[in-house]
């Protein structure tokens, strides 16, 4: 805990199977105010399954997930106007304009001041010219820039970033972790990061959680962790856990 | 019930609307096509006979089925926007209420099909002399029942796509087709065999279309059967609304928001 404030997210023990294939296995965490934290693993380890039962949008079989301390199932609309989101696969709708968007996502997250918020958002994301773009129209790295844009806001304390500069160009991506990471520093805002480039996490998160087979393997600091468990780097340490994760002690 | 999540829904669907001839056109094209066609054949159909007005009795009723249809598919239509744009995780994933989602395509629904309405009367009574004036005050509880129709069928079908994945919009467009001949649009419930009959009893539109035939043969209204059509057809709206919730948990139980395009959940 961070002073007298709650942790911004709070998971328990939560699990979900889909049939016989566990996804996600006994998983708890929690991400401080201010806080970045990385969420890896490789393909199918339960990383977006967990984001999605953080988002609202999947029911857990068990466990809680507390945001601000608000449980999301008996206070989901409370809890949800708190956080918000931007993933690689959820694109702003392309036949409205970047102006539009925004709007009407602004509404529905109750948005007070909301012109005077767009415009903010439009000015801190570089999207000006583009605010009576279609969607549809803008390269990756601007759409990604829209969804930034729309994940901002509410001024959310809970912000799940689901591989938010997946197929951006280096000098993109670079851009958009800065903004993150700028507004992240020192607010309310905790962040959960999904990525699979090591090098972005090691700069951006303060902490990171190995997901494997659906259960947390390991957790710390990412300039730590790797020569914790002798590896060379966090890139070396992510192979392991893809291909060796029983050579690595549980967290 | 917050008014802004239910204003965002709507507005959305304004937007599309507004910058779109392809969305704005069908409002009102296929309507019109309906009434130009059935005032020709009831003109036709009079020449044969001086003693019967089929203006009001077929063109009538073509008019308030289509306001139905029209109802029913502003509901669809404002949903099928969020299945095409791919934009279930991102709606779902706000702190949008089930009740406001509905209650925002509802509202639009209302503006969509009041176009097709005014465009159809406009050119019913213009062009083949349809008149709203025999049917006086009682036109009111004929429409409010069939939008409440209309609004249920919509939400059903809402919840059959969201169930059944993005193909499933095909079973949705017959929907008044199907129905229609059970309602009684074109000629008395009485006609029906008997299951038919007892179907037509539990669709508040035939009690609509009944009463406006009776209306215009000079008989009674049978005024008492519309207050049992319109909790009828509340009985329909809440039915639909606990069935589109009754899906919407199954799709947040097995994951299927967050993979919908993928129709892997059968």
């Amino acid at each position: 805990m961070s002073g007298a404030r709650p942790d911004v997210l709070e998971v328990r023990e939560l699990r979900k199977a889909y049939g016989g294939l566990v996804a996600v296995d006994g998983v708890s965490f929690a991400v401080r105010p201010g806080e970045i934290v990385g969420l890896l693993g490789p393909n199918g380890a339960g990383k977006t399954t967990t984001i999605n039962m953080v988002l609202g949008v999947l029911a857990p079989d068990a466990g809680t997930i507390r945001i601000e301390g608000l449980d999301l199932r008996t206070h989901r609309s409370a809890a949800l106007e708190r956080s918000n989101f931007a993933a690689v696969y959820a694109p702003l709708p392309g036949n409205l304009t970047v102006e539009q968007n925004l709007r009407v996502f602004g509404l529905l997250y109750g948005v007070a001041g909301l012109e005077a918020r767009i415009a903010e958002l439009l000015r801190e994301q570089d999207l000006v010219r583009f605010r009576r773009t279609k969607c549809g129209l803008l390269s990756s790295g601007e759409q990604t820039r829209v969804s930034l844009a729309k994940a901002m806001l509410n001024r959310p304390h809970l912000l799940l970033l689901d591989e938010p500069t997946a197929s951006l160009d280096p000098a993109t991506a670079r851009d958009i972790r800065g903004r993150i990471r700028a507004g992240a520093a020192g607010g309310a805002c905790g962040v959960l990061w999904t990525s699979h480039n090591m090098h972005e996490v090691e700069e951006v998160c303060d902490r990171v959680l190995f997901l494997s087979h659906g259960k947390v393997l390991l957790e710390g600091d990412p300039h730590v962790l790797p020569a914790v468990h002798g590896k060379e780097n966090l890139e070396e340490l992510f192979i392991t856990v893809a291909r060796e994760p029983l050579t690595l002690a549980p967290a | 019930m917050r008014a802004g999540r239910v204003a965002a829904v709507a507005l959305r669907q304004s937007y599309l609307i507004r910058g779109s001839a392809s969305r704005i056109v069908p409002l009102f094209a296929w309507v019109v096509v309906d009434i130009v066609l059935w005032g020709f054949i009831t003109r036709y159909l009079n020449t044969f006979t001086a003693s019967y007005n089929f203006v009001p009795a077929l063109l009538g009723a073509v008019l308030f089925w289509d306001f139905q249809s029209r109802v029913m598919q502003g509901v669809t239509m404002a949903f099928f926007e969020d299945v095409w744009a791919r934009n279930f995780l991102n709606i779902f994933a706000t702190p949008i209420r089930l009740a406001e989602y509905l209650s925002g395509l509802v509202v639009s629904s209302i503006a969509t099909s009041a176009v097709g309405l005014v465009v159809m009367a406009v050119v019913a009574t213009a062009a083949f002399g349809l008149s709203f004036a025999p049917y006086g005050l009682l036109l009111a509880p004929f429409l409010g029942i069939l939008f409440l129709f209309g609004i249920a069928l919509g939400i059903a079908g809402a919840a059959l796509v969201l169930r059944l994945g993005p193909a499933a919009e095909w079973f949705i467009w017959p929907i008044p087709a199907i129905i229609s001949p059970f309602a009684g649009v074109f000629y008395p419930v009485a006609v029906l065999p008997g299951w038919m009959r007892l179907v037509a009893r539990a669709l508040p539109p035939s009690y609509v279309f009944e009463g406006m035939r009776a209306i215009i043969l000079g008989r009674p209204v049978p005024v008492g059967a519309l207050a049992p059509a319109a909790l009828l057809a509340v009985l329909w709206l809440l039915l639909a609304c606990a069935f589109f919730r009754r899906v919407h948990r199954y799709a947040v139980r097995t994951g299927l928001i967050g993979r919908y395009s993928a129709e892997s959940v059968t």
